[in-house]
């Protein structure tokens, strides 16, 4: 199964997308990876690393992100892990959200979560 | 230790302690247009640096740098750690056959081109590029067209960047935390390309006291020869 790491500044804040996210998918490996080690708010490369590879399975990762550095740190975080992930361009929760209920189906693969991510890209809500 | 590890060792350290006194100045700095961060940062990254100098020591020039972006990558957060260490990180590849005027060029083009790259930002927009691409292009031009030896293309690169960082002052930031404020950016010297600065001038720093060093032997060596002579 395509597993989803869920980067944000705030390491609250990727808990609860997570949780937010697993309730639609139970069985989907999510792993939030937010903050700086330290608590503080940020992002941190080596973190996102770990949490690339704690949600692999062998099908690959896809990897939602916040703002600015998070992007940065994210992909370096993806040449560094041992495990194969892409990011999606996608807000995070929406992203996140999108990309949980179509890893649980039968034929999900890495591009087409991606995609599925990107989609919410165009979800309007009103 | 090979001799260009030697140096790196001697710029790391100079590059340490500069950012350690420069620290509040560069806080300062990223508090007006940023998130306040960047001077605690990026010191407490080089001290981490400088902890690992006799791992450093033992490794060939592309392996110890790779290290040193390795490093700032972990303890540097925000965006910082993945310009400046990944940068380092892949720039670290075209030292392999070790240091010379050649390498030295490849290796600023590649940390330039890594950099752009992964911040996305272009000049002008107020970043660490704005000191970045000068300092490289003019290293470039001074080794490649005016054959300068590496010291005096430094020294031209060090004045580059100087001139790269002034000129962010009047820029309205396009790229970062900063390009929130806006307008309100504009009038800000912005702390990355400050930084960069700070550590070009004491690389240039620990290569003007080698030469020194150098220099200062072979006239011991051409004194004694010529007394030898008499």
């Amino acid at each position: 199964m395509v597993g989803l790491v869920v980067v944000s500044h705030s390491a609250t804040a990727a808990a609860g997308i997570v949780e937010v996210a697993a309730e639609m998918a139970a069985d989907v490996p999510l792993v939030a990876a937010g903050g700086e080690p330290d608590g503080g708010i940020g992002t941190d490369a080596d973190t996102i690393a770990s949490g690339i590879e704690e949600a692999d399975e062998g099908d690959g990762v896809v990897v939602l992100v916040d703002l600015g550095s998070a992007v940065m740190n994210a992909e370096l975080a993806v040449e560094m892990a041992d495990a194969t992930a892409e990011l999606a361009d996608a807000p995070v929760l929406e992203g996140a959200v999108n990309a949980a209920v179509h890893a649980a189906g039968p034929k999900a693969t890495l591009e087409s979560t991606v995609d599925a991510a990107e989609e919410a890209r165009g979800m309007s809500k009103l | 230790m090979s001799e260009d590890t030697d140096a790196l060792l001697d710029a790391l350290e100079r590059i340490a302690e500069r950012f350690d006194e420069e620290q509040d100045y560069l806080t300062e700095l990223d508090s007006r247009i940023g998130d306040a961060d960047h001077g605690n940062n990026l010191a407490r990254g080089m001290r981490e640096v400088v902890e690992k100098r006799d791992e450093i020591a033992d490794e060939p020039l592309d392996e110890a740098v790779k290290t040193v972006g390795m490093t700032i990558v972990s303890e540097v957060g925000g965006s910082a750690g993945p310009l400046y260490g990944g940068s380092l990180m892949t720039a670290s590849q075209e030292l392999e056959g070790g240091l010379d005027e050649a390498s030295a060029v490849a290796f600023a083009e590649a940390y330039r081109e890594k950099l752009t790259d992964r911040g996305g930002a272009s000049p002008g927009d107020k970043t660490m590029v704005d000191a970045v691409k000068p300092a490289v292009d003019t290293f470039k031009r001074a080794v490649e067209e005016d054959d300068l030896p590496a010291v005096d293309a430094l020294a031209k690169a060090v004045d580059a960047a100087e001139r790269g960082v002034e000129y962010t002052v009047g820029l309205r930031a396009a790229k970062g935390r900063a390009s929130y404020l806006g307008i309100r950016s504009v009038g800000h010297r912005d702390p990355g390309a400050t930084s960069t600065y700070f550590a070009l001038q004491e690389l240039l720093a620990t290569l003007e006291d080698r030469v020194g060093a150098a220099d200062a032997t072979d006239a011991y060596a051409a004194d004694a020869a010529e007394r030898g002579g008499e």
